[in-house]
């Protein structure tokens, strides 16, 4: 039974889905939904990015602009073209999957911070080209987004999109699980742990890190398209350099190459600067702290640590 | 040509200030190959030191005294307290640790000072220099001289002193230089002093020219990675040319094209240096061990 519960892909879903259904419970008021939603979204694109960063050991500081262009091309697309949401969201992945296909091949092969400087390059320019091009995007002042529509049904309240997210962050999971335990997840962990060994049992490394960077590109842009009409209102700062650095230290926080760890790690973040506006102007100074402290004494991020506590525990007590 | 020329001056102004952020970048990623993200918060806070105790009434060149001091102690805590303790974590574990020192420090600027812009006076005056059609501030000078001064000194400290040469080859090969004896703890501590008073230096001649608030290091930090990357990084040259270049670039870009796409143009430049050379201009190209 422990066994089973420790397995990730029976366990884990179990435990999320559990959790999910029973979360609302405690949810006194729309404004809990709310943040809850947002949890959720930043929860995709963390299960996403965790597959690029922790199964595929490479670095991105700009996935806050997949996240962007998902959500300018769900707005445009649906405003000034007349596509249905759910046709405009699908067709912005494809577009934001094949623009992550073209720039993955050369920036995939840097390594290191050289990588973390070309992906922060690709999110600051995204980020510009949006403030500037005024007569696409709205410039600085934003762009208004209408409501999702699926299947004729507006979905409007808090509680509504509380259930879709959390059916999305389930099927997310749910990819992201199958993708690790296949025959993929297995040579993204061979590149991780040995590139060169690798290569040379025949893995096509380069293969695997591409398609890992358009699989987590296009969740972000997903989620971008949901943010949009959620939101209503989408304004450039989503893809500013800040918000690719919160989305990291996220996957970072709650560990790298553990799925439910992103869940937890953007739980933690979503949910931290609710909790410290008690410190008005030592906010931002309370936030720091938190980042260094818990990334010098978990260095791991927080599942894995707790993983190897509890494990420890109960190696003493058998 | 006069045209030209104003913009050279302005890009040349700024690409020096990028150069000693760079250069910061580069000597603390020799001494422990890691990528400071607060190197940027280094340049805000000698800036706002200085502004700030010069306004209160301490005469100019003790105030810049003071704001060195107060900026390399902030570089050696941040050493000390964030830095050491992670020494065996992934790169990204690391970046992040410097991004929230980052964000910590940003917050302790808006609570010492606030989140007002402040101005320094010009060193020695406004009267502008005219140059072949050409305007040229004395300001512009002191960003000059002092860039050159200090990178002059920088050479002198790596090649021909004792410590400065242990540093150097403790980048080379870390655990070779601790059997020589070389205090490799010290050593970075010492790197990031070193370059947190380049930062400091670098904020205090260029605030009488950008005005600073707490802010204003995000930028400029960002720039200086630029500028160390398209150099190749830990190449303390390689940062300088690479600095001076995203300075001249943006400023014929924003001159000759647009400015709203002038903070872009780094960032396209060193995207477009990487695909073809993906260890910078002058980086070495690095060979892995199986």
């Amino acid at each position: 039974m422990t066994t089973k519960l420790m397995n990730a892909r029976f366990g884990g879903m179990a435990v999320l889905s559990l959790v999910l259904a029973l979360a609302p419970l405690g949810f006194a008021n729309a404004y809990y939904y709310d943040v809850a939603v947002t949890v959720l979204f930043n929860a995709v694109i963390c299960v996403g990015l965790n597959l690029l960063i922790g199964y595929g050991g490479q670095i991105s500081l700009g996935h806050g602009a997949f996240f962007a262009l998902g959500a300018y091309g769900s707005a445009i697309a649906t405003s000034r073209w007349g596509f249905a949401p759910l046709t405009a969201m699908a067709a912005s992945a494809v577009i934001v999957g094949l623009a992550a296909f073209v720039v993955a091949r050369p920036i995939l092969r840097l390594k290191g911070h050289y990588l973390a400087m070309a992906t922060l390059g690709i999110g600051m320019i995204v980020h510009i080209v949006l403030k500037t091009e005024a007569h696409w995007t709205g410039g600085p002042d934003g762009l208004s987004v209408d409501p999702l529509v699926v299947a004729g049904i507006t979905v409007a309240t808090d509680r509504q999109w509380y259930w879709l997210s959390a059916a999305v962050l389930m099927l997310a999971v749910w990819l992201a699980l199958n993708i690790v335990q296949s025959p993929v997840g297995r040579a993204l962990r061979a590149g991780h742990g040995a590139e060169i060994g690798a290569r040379v049992v025949g893995i096509d490394t380069t293969h695997y890190k591409v398609l890992m960077f358009v699989v987590s590109a296009v969740f972000a842009s997903v989620v971008g398209s949901l943010f949009a009409h959620k939101n209503g209102f989408i304004t450039p700062d989503i893809a500013s350099f800040h918000r690719s650095i919160e989305l990291v230290t996220m996957v970072v926080l709650g560990g790298m190459a553990s799925i439910f760890g992103s869940v937890i790690g953007a739980l933690i973040l979503t949910l931290l600067p609710q909790m410290l506006t008690a410190f008005d102007d030592y906010e931002a100074m309370v936030f720091g702290a938190i980042m260094m402290g818990t990334m010098i004494f978990m260095p791991k991020g927080l599942l894995p640590s707790l993983r190897v506590a509890v494990k420890k525990k109960l190696g003493q007590r058998s | 040509m006069a045209e030209l020329l104003q913009y050279l001056f302005s890009g040349l102004t700024s690409g020096a200030i990028y150069a000693l952020a760079g250069l910061g970048f580069a000597i603390i990623y020799n001494s422990s190959h890691v990528i400071n993200f607060a190197q940027g918060e280094f340049i805000m806070i000698g800036g706002m030191a200085t502004a700030t105790l010069n306004a209160a009434g301490m005469p100019l060149p003790l105030a810049i005294m003071a704001a060195m001091a107060v900026t390399m102690l902030v570089g050696v805590m941040l050493a000390k307290f964030a830095i050491e303790p992670a020494r065996d974590a992934d790169v990204v574990t690391i970046i992040i640790i410097t991004i929230g020192a980052s964000i910590f420090l940003r917050g302790a600027a808006q609570v010492v000072w606030d989140k007002e812009f402040h101005a320094l006076a010009a060193f020695s005056g406004e009267v502008p220099i005219k140059l072949g059609g050409a305007t040229l501030m004395p300001q512009s000078l002191w960003v000059f001289g002092v860039s050159v001064v200090v990178i002059a000194a920088l050479w002198w400290f790596f090649n021909r002193t004792l410590f400065g040469k242990a540093m150097l080859a403790t980048s080379f090969n870390r655990l070779a230089a601790q059997l020589m004896g070389i205090g490799v703890k010290k050593v970075l501590l010492v790197s990031f002093a070193l370059s947190a008073l380049l930062g400091a230096v670098g904020g205090i001649v260029v605030t009488p020219i950008t005005f600073t608030n707490y802010e204003a290091g995000i930028m400029l930090g960002l720039k200086g990675f630029s500028a160390a990357v398209l150099g190749g990084l830990g190449n303390g040259m390689g940062a300088v040319v690479g600095g001076l270049i995203v300075g001249i670039a943006e400023a014929l870009a924003s001159g000759y094209l647009s400015s709203a796409y002038k903070d872009a143009i780094a960032f396209i430049i060193i995207l477009f240096v990487l695909f073809f050379m993906p260890n910078g201009l002058f980086g070495k190209k690095g060979v892995d061990r199986v």
